[in-house]
Formats: C-alpha cells, structure tokens, sequence
C-alpha cells in the first residue's frame, strides 16, 4: 500500500482502499469518452487524453474549449455525465472526493491563484504539507524537524525563504503563483494540474517557472494549461489541442502548429 | 515551557493573572467580607449582573471560533445556550422538592396541567451529574446532527445563517407549547436549591460567580489553544478558501462540524450556567433575535481576536444593562446604531481600534 493512501488507513478516507497508486503500465491519468454538459451545452464532448508517467504536457485551446472543465472532472469538482476517468489502473476518480483526489496524489493549481491570504507564507507551506490530515491529528499535530527541513526546501525552491514570516496576501501576483506551485510540490503529487500557471508573471519569472517545470518533468508528471504561447514553446513536448470539449489534435508543437485545423481555430486568428 | 505558556505572551497571562484576582479573591472579598453598610460593598446585584455577562462572554468566544476563524455566521447559537439552561432548569425544578406551591413531588406546572407523573424526558432529572451529561450532550448531539446534514450538502453563508435561524425559531416555538413538557412559555422559575444550597444566599450567588469566571477563563484558553493549532490554521484557511483547503487533502466537512459541534457545547455550558444566577429559563432565550445578538457582540469587539468577543459580550450587556434601566425604549436603537456603527468604521470591531490606536497595523 502506498504512503498515500495509507495515512488514511482506518480513517475518514479509509475507503480509498485502492492499493494506491498503480502506474505500471507507464499511464498516470487516463481520460476515455468524457462527456459532461451544463444545461444543454456540453462542455466537454466525448474528450479522450492519456498522460504518461513523468510527463509534461501542455494543453490549449480557446477559450471554452473545456481545459477548465477537464480540470475539474479530474479533481472531483465536476461529476461527469458519461466516461471513465483513471488514476494509474486501478484509482476510479469519478467514486472520490476533492479531498480523497488530493491524498491519492492528484495536486492542482488554479486559474487565480488560490493562496491562504492571511497566514504567512511558511503555515500555507505547512498547511499543504502531506500529512495525515484528521481533525484529530491537526489538533496535536507538531513540526518535526525534518517537516521543517522540507519546508526550508520548498522555500528556497519557490524563491520566498526571505519571505517565510510574511502574510500571503502581500505577496506579488507572481510571488502567489510561485507560493501556489509551492504548496502543491509540499502535497508530494504524482500528477500535477497547472492551470495557467504564469498568468500575470513577468518575463523573469515565466522563465523561471518554464526551468522549475522542466526539473519537476521526470519525477512527477504535469498537465499545463496555459495561454501563453511562447511559454508553451518552451516547455512543450507533447501538445493537446482542445476545441469544443474534445481533442483536436495531439503531438509535438511543430507539428501542431502546423496543423490547418488547429490554425484555423486557434492559431491562425 | 509547554504548550500552556505559547498560548499567550508576558503581557496576556499577566491579563489573565489580574482579571483572575478580580474574580477569585476581589469579589468575594467586597462581597461576602465587606459590611454591606460599607462604600465598598458589591452588592448582589453587581454580582449577578457580571456573573450574568461572564456567561454571555462564553457564548462569545463560542461564535467567534466558529465565525471568527471558521467564517461559519451561525444565527443558531441562542437555542444551543437554552439548551444548556433548560437541561440545568430541569434539575433546579426537581430541586425545589416539596416546596413549590402545590406542595407536590411533580413540578408546579405539571400540577396545574393536571399531569400525574414526570414525562419521559424528565427522567433522571433529580441527579446532578444527568444534568451535567445533558447541558453537553444535547446542544452538542443537535449539532453534530444539524451541522452533518447542513455541511455535507454544502450549504455555505448566508443561507448556513439562515438555516440556523429557522431552527432556533422552530425549537421556540416548540418550547411555547405546553405538551412538550418544559413548562411552556413561562418556563422554568422560582428555583430554590442547588446540590443542597440554596440558591439565593450571597455565599451560593458567589461560588456560582466564581465557577462562571473560571469557565470563561477555561474556554479563552482552550478557544486560544485551538486557534493557535494547527487545526486552528487549518479553520482559518477554510474561511479564507474553502476549495483550496478541499485541495489540499482536509475533508473541510469533519473540520466545520467539529468546530461547530464544539462551539454549541460551550454555549449549553454557558447556559447551564447563566440559568442558576439568573433564576430563569424560559423560550423567550431562543428567539432568534437573541442569536442575532451573539453575533453583534462579536462583531462590536472584532472577529477573530477571541478576546475581542469578550471585550463585545462586555460593552453590548453593559450598555444594554445601563439603557433599559435608564431609557429603555431607546435600547433597540442603540443596538441598531452600533451595529451600523461597527460595520461601517471599525471592520476589526473594538479590538481593531485598540491596535491601530497602538500604531500596530
């Protein structure tokens, strides 16, 4: 049984009695058949995606192509109406809770960045730690040093370890999405969903967030979602093109750009 | 060291230092020592009437762990306070023994509804320890169950509010009725003992006082000790962004409901202990203007801050106790006035004030 999964033995999520992670045939998400409409309008249409273990893959799209959408299907926000949606082989998402997503390793970044405004930057790091995370627990729980050491890390990776005792909210917009990417590494995710991770950044920073993104490739595997296409250029290796709720196209970047329907959807305007 | 002296800095225990002289050896001693015929005299009614804002300042601290830091506004509170007042009445009534005016075993408004013997809800009344079981179980079981149904289908602000409104409202208007069996809308009075005391001697008004400061200055630590925790962090950060908290891992559903069961347990204990002082409990606690007015003390001395709901419970009785003496048709709009005053000019409540008037921030 994984470290995941088994914090939770017995607990509140001792139903997520999965086995944990199981990616041995080299596929962390798997996406097959999606479909999820509001009120009529089907945001995402039949939508197939596979990502690979240690991947780093950019999608994009217009705006209401469903990028969000697929985000939230997978993190449970969003119950889908048709589909299967997996975890490696054996995790079933559509059956979890935010919550139990998260502890299975699935950490997302939202579109505005979603920090905890008046704690200082060290006790959002500290909050988001992975650590059994039980009413019971929290009550007592204490640092060891070791979590400490970690958070120490973390701090020195996102660039604010002079800024550990400051309250998030004073934060730079940039400094939020770095703290925010922060918080998710603490998570120990297996899969990371990034959604439009640099919006906001300066130029400095978007190239340092492309350098952080491709260190983390290889130990975990990321879904970014971004509208910035010299970011993407960057970073890319494997693109998705999403066009009303379905993939439009899929491959290296070249190739995608060149593609005559994703031009005329999206490129080309 | 340890986990006690975190809770507060040099300045705040040497606080809880004086404010615990003030109630352990000051009072008594003006009180009880003190010739009557002497300026220095507390008279009884002094006694009552603090005893009476200490359990207030309980249910404050109450709703501000749960407002202050969880952003959970429960306009419920009142009804978990009575909860806790009508489970202490129940024992005073048994208490009273033969002495009431119908000189019967059975309260005197059992007699005058012509019931022949105790309905089921009464049994055990007459033990002490029962009722201390039921001034914690009751408010805190009807949270538990409340707040499972409300939190787990996501209902959130104002519509949490309101929801707890109802339910004050409804549990009033179930109390009015006579067959419910807690003696409708005149409640329970006329108490005449407790453990054996009798109630009205100065002596049992100031052992009761003094357990009620040693209660409100227990619930300000342990409120301390869980905001400062890491589930206190925990709560806080529900406040400020739910669905990321739900993202980190922390099933936000166990974390609301065990504040929320909490805080109603503090207020049933404050109840329990505001009922013996006063000398009555009766539905008219439930009245959901009453809980309305929880939050208004809270907010006077500013969310978030614990000593804040104290120093709010303080100022609100305190000025109420003055205008319904002296103008007491003026009293609503008073009330009404400082709401709006609050809201406007001090977000931060009494406490906010103080600190920026301390250059601090």
């Amino acid at each position: 049984m994984s470290n995941a999964i088994a914090a939770n033995e017995g607990g509140s999520f001792s139903h997520v009695a999965t086995g944990g992670l199981d990616a041995t045939h080299g596929v962390v998400l798997y996406l097959d058949d999606i479909s999820v409409s509001f009120d009529g309008f089907k945001a995402l249409n039949k939508l197939s995606l596979s990502i690979d273990v240690g991947e780093l893959r950019c999608v994009i799209g217009p705006n209401g192509a469903g990028k969000t959408t697929m985000m939230d299907v997978i993190t449970g926000k969003t119950r889908l109406d048709s589909g299967t949606c997996f975890f490696g082989q054996t995790i079933d998402l559509t059956r979890y809770t935010e919550a139990e997503i998260a502890h299975a390793g699935i950490g997302r970044k939202f579109q505005k960045p979603t920090i905890f405004e008046h704690h200082t930057v060290f006790e959002n790091l500290e909050l988001s730690m992975k650590a059994d995370k039980r009413v019971r627990k929290s009550l007592f729980a204490c640092l060891s040093s070791a979590e400490r050491d970690r958070i120490a890390e973390n701090l020195k990776l996102i660039r604010l370890a002079d800024a550990a005792d400051r309250v998030a909210g004073l934060l730079s917009h940039g400094q939020k999405q770095w703290l925010e990417i922060g918080m998710l590494l603490m998570q120990e995710p297996r899969l990371l969903l990034l959604d439009e991770p640099v919006a906001g950044m300066t130029d400095d920073e978007t190239d340092r967030t492309a350098d952080l993104f491709l260190s983390l490739a290889g130990r975990h595997s990321l879904v970014v979602v971004e509208h910035d296409m010299a970011f993407i250029e960057k970073i890319a290796r494997k693109v998705t093109v999403l066009h009303e709720g379905s993939v439009l196209a899929e491959g290296p970047m070249s190739q995608v750009q060149n593609d005559p329907r994703v031009i005329e959807v999206y490129l080309g305007r | 060291m340890g986990t006690f002296s975190r809770l507060y800095g040099a300045k705040g225990w040497l606080a809880i230092g004086i404010a615990a002289l003030v109630i352990f050896v000051l009072f008594p001693v003006l009180s009880l020592a003190v010739p009557p015929d002497s300026a220095f005299h507390v008279s009884s009614y002094w006694v009552t009437l603090l005893g009476k804002i200490m359990c207030y300042a309980i249910v404050a601290l109450a709703m501000d762990l749960i407002w202050g830091y969880c952003g959970i506004l429960s306009l419920g509170h009142g009804l978990f306070f009575a909860l806790g007042g009508y489970a202490m009445g129940m024992y005073l009534m048994r208490q009273i023994g033969r002495e009431g005016q119908y000189q019967s075993d059975l309260p005197d408004f059992m007699v005058f509804l012509d019931w022949k013997e105790l309905p089921w809800t009464w049994w055990m009344s007459d033990q002490f320890w029962w009722a201390m079981i039921l001034v914690v179980a009751v408010p805190g079981l009807l949270a538990f169950v409340f707040g499972y149904f409300a939190f787990r289908s996501r209902v959130k602000g104002v519509y949490f509010s309101i929801i707890t409104q109802a339910l004050t409202f409804a549990a009033m208007l179930l109390f009015f009725r006579n067959a419910t069996g807690f003696g409708g809308n005149n409640g329970f009075t006329d108490f005449k003992r407790i453990l054996g005391f009798t109630i009205a001697t100065p002596e049992t008004r100031m052992a009761l006082f003094a357990i009620t400061g040693a209660t409100l200055i227990g619930t300000l630590l342990l409120a301390r000790w869980i905001v400062t925790s890491k589930f206190g962090r925990v709560l806080a950060a529900i406040r400020d962004a739910e669905s990321r908290v739900a993202f980190c891992g922390y099933n936000t559903v166990h974390y609301k409901l065990a504040v929320f069961t909490l805080s109603a347990v503090i207020c049933g204990i404050a109840g329990a202990l505001y009922v013996p002082q006063v000398g009555i409990i009766n539905p008219g606690e439930m009245s959901p203007a009453n809980s309305i007015e929880i939050a208004i003390w809270v907010a006077v001395g500013g969310r978030g801050t614990l000593v804040g709901a104290i120093a709010g419970a303080g100022i609100v009785n305190g000025a109420k106790s003055f205008f319904t003496q002296a103008f007491p048709e003026f009293w609503l709009y008073f009330l009404g006035l400082l709401l709006i005053l609050v809201t406007l000019f001090l977000p931060q409540g009494v406490v906010g004030l103080v600190n920026k008037m301390r250059g601090k921030s």
